[in-house]
């Protein structure tokens, strides 16, 4: 077979030709997660990020060394959305990868799910290849990690966005638990706290006074988000006797626009360019790579600027830099090195995960390109708000001590 | 509607004459009761898929990105080796562990059901691009009643395939209506009716009927325990081996619609029509209603696919939940040259790549996005015999008649 390989030299080309584009395809991926790996790493505030992120326990603030020779294999399930999301999947891959690079001993591997029939066979094929500690990334997973982790009470796990409850999928509809889940971590965030900032900040930055967002799918990791801007635009409107109006989410039904994806660009251009017609000069898309069609539109009508989400924009998606006003970190790669040192380190998951602005698992990144549209009183005013609601605790007693006053 | 066309897939009486009919020919023909000529019809497929095995050693050698930092013989060497222990990852990973095996069944079954769905729509000269479209209606259906019955399994299941099949039949059986009455081509019907069936999914989804309490997120809920297809292996009680009962009606489908095909009045008339729709009208049969018996009974083998991914797997729906395995259907039917027997070969090969395909990733970070290369390139061998008779200097007997009728006729 491979003689008349040699022979015919036109039929070699043409694989060649076949070849090089394979080559050019599998050369974009490495290429796309390590400029995001980097950044990630970088716009986290390492400075905040605690050993043992347990704010209700008095965890050791530095962790011993751990025992020599120990490795520890770290494997990540990523959701639709794709390693190279420029968001969710990247920052948590960025924290994989941070754990690699600085802890002895570890060792990570991804797997992508293309659709939601992948999740299960995903796990399972890790357990399979003997993995420490499996990953999973986004409540969309909630379903087949609490299932993989019932199953196999040895197998250590961590699901960002989620943490086991007495509800469904960790309980029957009764609210009787299915399982203690001793081997799984939640890794969840108060994203709300650092949206509140956005939309304090949105509200004060716009020039028409209408602001706008739309969420991927109505579940509550997205809509914390939304939730929390919007209450956001609402604290400016109060304190400042403005009337700034938000448009795309309603606090109190829950409801708003989605795009029932985390994947189209197209929708993430349609529907920003929904909210820019009614008005909104700055549009909050929560809904990972989908932002990206928003950045797009307000690039090529200079109508809008975004507010990223998950990651610093700036830096994972910084051909667009010049539409960005700020954005919504949520340090997802903090969560995910902590886990890996915790398994690497005290053999076991540690606490739940709850990321605050008060230990900086949540955040607003630096302005960069629009610093100018913040005005230095809006900044100070944000940061101030920042220290209150640290000083409070959560935002939900933050505004309860508002209200009463 | 256009002028008559030679039957495209002649017997191969040429070759049978040529050569002496050869015993293992003659076990095949007996045992399918079809008529050709099995080494040749064997010969193209198994080596397209040797070749397409080939060009993609190639392409995971060459996509190597530590090659091309700094080439050197080891580095050459390093991923040489490298595409070798990706391509025993694949072996191993689909049939190498009783865990492995299971897998490819369970990725096979759906497969094999969707790819049957394809090739009946060939035999019967329609080109149904909508297996996608049929999986989810078909899948709904199953959930609406999984979520809504509960009686024992050994009814509860049959009932859930007897659902799933008319949700499909129904949603294949509207592009076969439109194109027997208005005569608008069922490549486009069914294309359309694939994007109204995922939106429609979302809308379903949201509603009261099917979304659990408290979530807001387009999801069902879980489907009754007794609508499960029962574990092949659950008596092992080890929950790595997902083989569940969907393999065997997938082979159960696959002999019926062989039977239905060749052996039954109705079969000889749907590749009567493929044949040659005016020579059938001639004949007195009612083309109409075969255009809509065949698009339905298409759908309903797709509908049953949706449910073995509903009711062998997630037991619940969320947004595609088909899985593309609609659109991987139309290849593996070119593969199988649209027979059932050929359909459910290509179904395990397609199965066991996508099972040894995760392994292969896992172990050797060669990403599974090469699956979909070496299936389109075993369907580019397949598309392409030329090429094949001049990679391996082989006859390769009959060309592969022409599988559907093109645009407009």
């Amino acid at each position: 077979m491979f003689s008349a390989f040699k022979k015919r030299g036109a039929f070699l080309a043409l694989l060649f030709s076949f070849a090089l584009v394979a080559a050019a395809c599998a050369e974009d991926e490495p290429a796309a997660t390590s400029t995001a790996a980097p950044a990630t790493t970088a716009a986290a505030p390492t400075t905040a990020a605690p050993t043992t992120a347990a704010p209700t326990t008095a965890a050791p603030t530095t962790l011993p060394p751990p025992a020599p020779g120990r490795e520890v294999a770290a494997c990540q399930v990523s959701d639709t959305g794709g390693i190279d999301d420029a968001s969710f999947n990247a920052s948590a891959w960025a924290g994989a990868q941070r754990a690699e690079a600085e802890l002895e001993g570890v060792s990570i591997a991804f797997l992508e799910s293309t659709d939601a029939a992948d999740y299960r066979p995903n796990i399972d094929a890790f357990i399979a290849e003997g993995c420490d500690v499996i990953l999973t990334i986004g409540f969309l997973l909630a379903n087949d990690t609490a299932a993989a982790a019932a199953d196999n009470p040895n197998q250590l796990f961590a699901i960002v966005d989620q943490s086991p409850g007495p509800f469904p999928p960790w309980a029957d509809a009764d609210g009787n638990m299915l399982s203690d889940y001793a081997n799984l971590r939640g890794l969840t965030f108060q994203t709300d706290e650092a949206a509140f900032l956005a939309g304090y900040m949105a509200a004060g930055a716009s020039e028409t006074g209408v602001v706008g967002t739309f969420g991927g799918l109505p579940i509550p990791p997205v809509t914390i988000f939304m939730d929390g801007f919007v209450r956001g635009v609402d604290y400016y409107n109060t304190v400042k006797d403005a009337s700034v109006v938000a448009l795309g989410y309603d606090v109190e039904s829950g409801e708003g626009q989605f795009t029932n994806n985390f994947d189209s660009l197209d929708d993430g251009r349609s529907f920003a360019e929904t909210l820019v017609n009614n008005g909104a000069d700055i549009v909050l898309p929560v809904a990972g790579p989908v932002g990206l069609g928003s950045a797009a539109l307000c690039q090529d009508t200079g109508a809008c600027l975004i507010v990223g989400v998950d990651a610093d924009w700036n830096a994972t998606a910084a051909e667009f830099s010049d539409v960005i006003l700020t954005s919504i970190l949520k340090n997802i790669d903090i969560s995910i090195f902590n886990t890996i040192n915790n398994v690497l380190v005290l053999e076991s998951l540690g606490n739940p995960f709850n990321g605050t602005l008060a230990n900086g698992g949540v955040g607003l990144a630096a302005l960069q390109d629009n610093a100018d549209r913040v005005s230095s009183e809006l900044a100070q005013e944000v940061a101030d708000l920042n220290d209150a609601i640290v000083a409070a605790g959560s935002l939900a007693e933050f505004l309860a001590s508002m209200a009463d006053a | 509607m256009t002028e008559p066309q030679l039957p495209p897939e002649t017997p191969a009486e040429d070759n049978e004459s040529a050569e002496p009919e050869s015993r293992w020919t003659a076990f095949m023909n007996d045992l399918t009761g079809v008529n050709v000529d099995w080494r040749s019809a064997l010969l193209v497929p198994v080596l397209a898929i040797i070749a397409a095995l080939a060009v993609s050693v190639v392409i995971i050698v060459v996509s190597d990105i530590e090659l091309w930092r700094e080439f050197s013989l080891s580095a050459l060497g390093d991923a040489i080796g490298q595409a070798g222990s990706a391509m025993w990852a694949l072996f191993t990973g689909s049939f190498g562990s009783l865990a492995a095996v299971s897998s490819t069944l369970a990725f096979s079954a759906p497969l094999i059901l969707a790819g049957l769905s394809v090739a009946i729509g060939f035999k019967a000269g329609l080109f149904n691009i909508g297996a996608e479209g049929q999986m989810l209606m078909g899948g709904m259906a199953a959930v609406a009643l999984g979520i809504t019955i509960d009686i024992p399994v050994f009814l509860n299941v049959p009932l859930a395939v007897i659902g799933a099949m008319i949700g499909g039949g129904i949603w294949g059986g509207i592009a076969g209506l439109l194109r027997a009455r208005t005569g608008a081509h069922e490549v486009i019907t069914t294309i359309m009716l694939n994007s109204i069936a995922g939106l429609a999914v979302i809308w379903m989804l949201s509603t009261d009927f099917f979304q659990p309490e408290g979530r807001q997120d387009p999801v069902s809920e879980d489907i009754a325990v007794s609508a499960r297809l029962p574990r092949l292996l659950g008596f092992l009680d080890r929950n790595d081996l997902r083989v569940h009962f969907g393999i065997v009606v997938a082979l159960l489908a696959a002999y019926a619609i062989y039977w239905v095909l060749f052996k039954s009045t109705i079969g000889f008339e749907f590749r009567a029509v493929g044949f040659n729709p005016d020579a059938a009208h001639y004949a007195g049969m009612k083309v109409t209603w075969l255009y809509v018996s065949v698009m339905g009974l298409a759908g309903g083998l797709a509908g049953i696919a949706g449910m073995t991914q509903i009711n062998g797997l997630l037991y619940r729906a969320s947004p595609g939940f088909a899985a593309g395995i609609g659109f991987d259907a139309i290849s593996l039917a070119l593969l199988g040259r649209s027979h059932p027997a050929g359909v459910v070969a290509a179904g395990f090969l397609f199965g066991a790549l996508r099972a040894g395909g995760l392994d292969m990733q896992v172990a050797t970070d060669v990403p599974i996005d090469l699956i979909g290369v070496i299936q389109a390139l075993v369907v580019v061998f397949i598309a392409a015999p030329a090429l094949i008779r001049a990679i391996f200097r082989v006859k390769t007997g009959e060309e592969i008649g022409q599988l559907t009728t093109g645009w407009g006729t």
